[in-house]
């Protein structure tokens, strides 16, 4: 479970089932374990008006534990990227009662959650499980770029190359956490790299 | 001084009547200067100066927020209240001095919200003619529904209706119109919020169905002002400031504090906004909450009172002022 550092980290929940129509679970590898507890407690019918959008990882592990819950609709996708015309699709046709379930890695949460957010949920709204992975998705504040699956402090910049501090400042409009340059004064200063974000 | 009720000193510069029920009073600065400005859904809280009696009442804007040259709000006179819309209706005319708090905002429209559905009851029309005008001139999106009880009593029925179209759904009880509520709930766009103002019990249903509906609490808005009720008279003590007051019958705890010279916060007067709560140091009888701010649980402790609606039955109370 990721602690709270400073104000931006976001913090996650455990899901619950609530009231409304429609249920949209988007989930990666063990956060489909986040939606199998969570339907210990769901009422009867619950999954009857659900749609579970999973991406399963390396190991394809839980697609037949997200399977055994039936909902009305299963979709599973390889990627986030390829899901995302999917998700847009769904929350520009959807209404008011449709609610919705992010678990899994804080990439996947992030970056779902960034699309909720411009189809009009408040983040507040959403139900979060954070499950799985701690690695992050940075963004590099001196070239932009994204680097995803972040596990290392300091980490290498996938696009420019320099070595930042992965800060736990977090933007919920780019679904990422800030990379600082770690040794601007002296590139040949290089602190020791370990694995923190497992 | 109370928390945001900073005054203004004021002259009625007109009164209309608008229907049987309803009429209407503007205000502007006694010193020509622009009122300051404020959001859809503002209200003041008007000071009424009633014989040795001082009532103070909160009114929502309905003017445009765009104007600020004056306040514009509307009384439904309330034959068996506690006199405050009859003291408006009977006493006040153009060129009476008068003082209002400055605007506060318990019903502000959440403007990143992708559409805004407006759901009025009777004079709980009035923070919507504010809102809609706010809306409209930024383009926003929106559509309200209005129900009352006749058309004579629709207030601002036909100037909404003019100036909005068909974003304007009216509903006459007398001809059997209702708001199709669940159908009307589940088919509104992701993003949508939602606001509602009317009798305590339209409120309560919106909020209810549109929980059960699956709207998220932080979309589902609402304006409650409950006059405060009047009751059997009770004892108080007040142990910060050491007095003992008599609370009347048809006088609220804040208005009697305040006729003893104590002087607590308040925003809405109405129960809803928290600004008042109050510690209670010991009790012996039972609360009447009528508060719709306190979680139930605080109204079982015992712990706390909010003095501009709950009451009091029982030997005695001493309370935290
Ligand atoms: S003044 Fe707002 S709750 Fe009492």
């Amino acid at each position: 479970m990721a602690a709270k550092t400073i104000i931006s980290r976001p913090i996650y929940g455990t899901l619950s089932p609530q009231p409304g129509k429609h249920h949209l679970f988007v989930a990666d590898a063990e956060g489909a374990l986040a939606i199998v507890d969570m339907a210990r407690t769901a009422p009867p019918g619950f999954f009857d008006g659900a749609e579970i959008v999973f991406i399963p990882g390396a190991d394809g592990k839980h697609v037949a534990a997200l399977e055994a819950l039936k909902s009305a609709q299963f979709h599973v996708a390889p990627t986030f990227a390829s899901l995302l015309p999917r998700l847009k699709q769904t929350l520009a046709n959807a209404h008011m009662g449709l609610r919705l379930y992010l678990a899994g890695t804080e990439g996947l949460i992030g970056q779902a959650m960034q699309v909720a957010l411009e189809a009009g949920i408040d983040h507040t709204s959403m139900q979060t499980e954070h499950r799985g992975s701690l690695a992050r998705r940075m963004q590099c504040v001196h070239c932009k770029g994204i680097t995803e699956n972040v596990t290392t402090q300091p980490a290498t910049c996938a696009h420019c190359g320099l070595l930042l501090l992965v800060r736990d400042h977090y933007s919920r409009r780019l679904a990422a956490f800030q990379g600082v340059c770690i040794n601007a004064e002296d590139r040949s200063e290089i602190p020791p790299i370990e694995e923190v974000f497992p | 001084m109370s928390t945001g009720t900073t005054k203004l000193d004021v002259v009625v510069s007109d009164v209309v009547p608008v229907n049987e029920l309803v009429t209407r009073f503007h205000f502007r600065r006694r010193d020509g200067e622009l009122l300051p400005t404020f959001s859809g859904g503002a209200h003041v809280v008007v000071e009424m100066r009633d014989g040795d009696r001082t009532r103070l009442n909160p009114y929502s804007l309905m003017g445009s927020p765009l104007d600020t040259r004056e306040y514009t709000i509307s009384v439904r006179r309330d034959d068996v209240g506690r006199g405050g819309s009859l003291f408006m209706h009977r006493s006040v005319n153009p060129g009476l001095e008068m003082v209002v708090s400055y605007p506060v905002n318990l019903f502000s429209l959440d403007l990143r919200a992708k559409k805004h559905l407006m759901l009025a009851g009777g004079i709980g029309i009035t923070p919507f003619m504010a809102q809609t005008a706010q809306l409209a001139g930024s383009g926003g999106n929106f559509e309200l529904h209005y129900t009352c009880r006749t058309a004579s009593l629709g207030t601002y029925a036909d100037v909404l209706q003019e100036r909005y179209g068909r974003r304007v759904r009216l509903y006459h009880d007398d001809r059997d119109e209702r708001i199709e509520l669940d159908r009307l709930l589940s088919s509104q766009p992701l993003g949508t919020h939602l606001y509602v103002c009317g009798p305590t019990g339209m409120i309560n249903w919106v909020r209810e169905r549109a929980a059960a509906l699956g709207w998220p609490a932080e979309t589902v808005h609402y304006e409650h002002f409950a006059a405060p009720q009047p009751g059997l008279p009770f004892d108080v003590t007040l142990a910060v400031s050491g007095k003992t007051i008599r609370v009347g019958e048809q006088q609220s705890l804040l208005e009697a504090m305040e006729a003893a010279g104590v002087d607590p916060p308040y925003l809405c007067r109405g129960g809803v906004c928290g600004q008042c709560e109050t510690n209670v140091v010991s009790y012996d009888g039972k609360f009447i909450h009528n508060d719709h701010w306190l979680s139930e649980e605080d109204h079982r402790s015992g712990c706390k009172i909010m003095p501009c609606v709950s009451r009091f039955e029982g030997k005695s109370l001493v309370l935290e002022r």
